[in-house]
């Protein structure tokens, strides 16, 4: 006897997943991958990984925060444990107007919604937008879990080129017109800014007023997201684009870089009627984000010095990103070129042509290395010569012994390019849901 | 019911570690529910002190490629003196080498798909293409290309056209220095679980492995659940039936395999079985073959180990 929904494949074969037929069309890239399980072996300690893009928590004051969190359930539990609005708590939608008013926002608490991690943020960013078929801009290359949710919701993505300044405006008005001679609508350009996941580079000031008006002009709303925004190395920040131009940006922010991942805390900061639709879409995907991690970061916002906390991110971030920039310089292989990112957590590695960075990552494991692959940072089947390196978590030490086993790796694979020749690129996955090896 | 407490080691630093972790955790649960005391460990810095510090009645070995499988974890074992379940050192590192498990076996009468060995370097001193090209004029297409040695399909390439030759030698060779080419035989794939009993050596009913839309049996074909189908016991006639089951035996024997192997083979549609490859460490996933061979046998995974562990701790004592 068949189930409903369940047909057997052969006569008498045994399929191990029964609901085979009952998955949605958009599940056909969710399979296993060589390329992931290499990833369980790149959490080892034994491998330097320049995959993942984990915070270095190790700078965090835990002895008082760990007082602090015990104080608030002991004083609030029965709120902190309590469901909450899907809005977020008000105290913290009042301080995160104080955060974000650090790179020129002016916001209104109002207009800012809570979500698990700033993931959730663009996914319903995406939910309320985008239907099936619908072009979403992005950079090339671009967030890896941005290209999830986008393909989660089967938005088709464009990616718009950088170079050394960010998005290129030209490149920006070639795309939208492209797009346009298709018969396609643009819902919204999806960019990060500042200090770029994964490219590490940043969008010129003089660029930002070109880039919003552009978005304007062919009617396309700026989906800005901003996690790294204050880990500039020197201090510096760069003006938002929502703080000119509140009525065309929806802003995404997180405390995962600033203050801690685990908590997934993050926001919206939207247009009142779109933060209406975000507050409702929210509610019916997790009723409210957890009310004792908003209020954890609430009361760590408001006793401790987390502006200083920052600084102290930063400061062991340029340090990292010293370490690993001069490695390169000291280790890669001729026909590399590389990215200086002046914050935030990466750098975009050029190999020379004919190396496919996938391919090649066996090889690296092998090696005691991990990085991650170009390929994952496009939905179209780009970046097959590039890598994100992550410098935020291992010591600078570590980041030099990866750089350098890095380098024998590469050498290892430009001799077998020399044998075999240029050779095609194997298949590519689509983006997948983020792991920490890739978020 | 046995009362013996055991170390599952999984997990271990090769490309498999991921489906070796599955693998323990799978195991672990179905010996817990035969009523053995059950640790999960890890093989690595620590591992020495706990099996000195932690002694167990026995060991389990199951990590996959790598150390677990290539005779190291099971040399340090035997220095150490701790029982274990599976094949003992020195067999492991003759079964671990895909090309010189084929050669004894091909010594010893039985049908292997014809190969060739080749290390990366001698592409790099003799040309490729020329070397390429006598390959294919050996072995003909297509051709399967496998690391030497390694597990889980990783690396594998299936090779249809001369021109698709230089790319799967390239992925190919990420996973290991030196490649196996074999003459690739379209047929029905089975593997199939041989266990030691107190009658020897038994095979257990062949599983068939069919993956869909044509496919290869490939690493995401092996643990995506659903993207091949399973018949356990495999759609052969009697005879061939028996006659994979005799190459399963005669192969753990051949090579001294101790406990439990699983040997992959191919039955040609003109009845000819041919070996592929041996595993001294077969998974033991949701996905695996040894679990649905076990089933097939009406038996189960925890009685089975339970009853290996209990041969690893008296041929010990």
């Amino acid at each position: 006897m068949t189930a409903p929904g369940q047909q057997p494949a052969t006569q008498g074969a045994r399929s191990l997943d029964p609901h085979l037929r009952r998955y949605a069309a958009r599940t056909a890239g969710m399979t296993a991958s060589e390329i992931r399980a290499l990833f369980a072996v790149a959490s080892r300690p034994e491998v330097v990984s320049l995959a993942g893009g984990m915070p270095y928590l190790a700078a965090l004051p835990l002895d008082s925060l760990s007082a602090e969190i015990g104080n608030l359930i002991a004083t609030d539990g029965l709120v902190a444990l309590q469901y909450g609005s899907a809005h977020g708590v008000p105290e913290l939608r009042e301080q995160i107007c104080e955060v974000m008013a650090l790179e020129g926002i002016s916001a209104h608490p109002d207009d800012v919604v809570v979500t698990v991690g700033s993931q959730m943020a663009l996914d319903m960013v995406t939910r309320i937008f985008c239907d099936p078929g619908d072009v979403v801009l992005a950079e090339g290359p671009s967030y890896v879990g941005a290209l999830g949710s986008f393909a989660a919701y089967q938005a088709q993505v464009v990616h718009v080129a950088m170079d050394d300044d960010g998005l290129i405006p030209a490149a920006l008005r070639e795309a939208l017109a492209a797009v346009a001679a298709r018969g396609q609508r643009v819902k919204f350009l999806y960019t990060i800014p500042n200090f770029h996941n994964p490219a590490g580079v940043t969008l010129a000031v003089s660029r930002r007023a070109e880039v919003l008006e552009i978005c304007r002009q062919h009617g396309v709303l700026v989906v800005e997201d901003n996690p790294y925004g204050l880990l500039g190395f020197d201090g510096q920040t760069y003006p938002a684009l929502r703080s000119s131009d509140p009525d065309n940006v929806v802003y995404l922010g997180s405390f995962s870089k600033t203050f801690a991942a685990g908590l997934r805390v993050g926001w919206a900061l939207a247009p009142h009627a779109v933060r209406e639709k975000l507050v409702l879409a929210a509610e019916s995907a997790t009723l409210c984000p957890p009310t004792l991690n908003q209020l954890v970061v609430s009361r760590y916002l408001s006793t401790h010095d987390w502006k200083g906390q920052i600084k102290t991110y930063r400061e062991a971030y340029r340090e990292r990103r010293d370490a690993m920039l001069s490695a390169l310089e000291q280790h890669m292989p001729a026909g590399c070129t590389w990215t200086r990112p002046d914050g935030g957590f990466y750098v975009w590695l050029t190999v020379p042509e004919g190396i496919d960075t996938k391919a090649m990552l066996p090889r690296a494991v092998t090696q005691r290395v991990a990085y991650a692959s170009g390929t994952g940072f496009y939905a179209d089947r780009l970046g097959s010569r590039q890598m994100r390196l992550s410098f935020c978590y291992p010591t600078p030490e570590r980041i030099k012994e990866g750089v350098r086993r890095l380098a024998n790796v590469l050498e290892g694979e430009i001799q077998l390019h020399a044998t075999f020749g240029s050779t095609p690129r194997r298949e590519v996955s689509g983006p997948q849901a983020p792991s920490p090896d890739t978020a | 019911m046995s009362d013996r407490w055991v170390a599952v080691l999984s997990g271990g630093l090769s490309h498999e570690r991921e489906v070796s972790l599955r693998s323990g955790r799978r195991l672990s649960a179905a010996l817990r529910a035969d009523g053995l005391t059950v640790e999960e460990w890890d093989a690595d810095a620590g591992l020495l002190a706990r099996l000195r510090d932690n002694r167990p009645d026995a060991v389990v070995v199951a990590l996959h490629g790598g150390e677990g499988e290539n005779g190291s974890v099971q040399t340090v074992l035997e220095m150490l003196g701790v029982p274990y379940v599976g094949t003992d050192s020195r067999a492991c590192r003759r079964a671990w080498d895909k090309p010189t498990t084929k050669a004894e076996l091909a010594r010893a009468g039985l049908a292997t798909p014809d190969w060739a060995v080749l290390p990366h370097a001698t592409f790099r001193e003799l040309g490729a293409q020329p070397v390429l090209d006598a390959m294919v004029e050996s072995l003909g297409l297509p051709l399967i290309l496998k690391p030497d040695q390694g597990g889980s399909a990783l690396g594998a390439r299936v090779v249809r056209e001369a021109a698709e030759l230089p790319a799967a030698m390239v992925g190919c060779l990420a996973y290991g220095e030196t490649v196996l080419a074999e003459r690739f035989i379209e047929g029905t794939e089975v593997a199939v679980t041989v266990v030691d009993g107190p009658d020897g050596p038994e095979a257990l009913p062949a599983v068939e492995i069919e993956p869909k839309g044509g496919g290869i049996y490939d690493y995401t074909a092996r643990y995506t659940a659903g993207l091949t189908d399973f018949h356990a016991p495999a759609r052969l006639s009697p005879s061939a039936a028996d006659a994979v089951g005799e190459l399963a035996v005669a192969a753990h024997l051949l090579l001294g395999l101790r406990d439990v192997s699983r040997t992959d083979a191919i039955v040609a549609p003109d009845g000819t079985v041919y070996f592929l490859e041996v595993n001294v460490s077969p998974g033991l996933t949701e996905t695996s073959l040894l679990p649905m061979a076990v089933e097939a046998a009406g038996r189960s995974l925890g009685e089975i180990y339970a009853g290996l562990i209990e041969r690893a701790v008296t041929r010990t004592a």
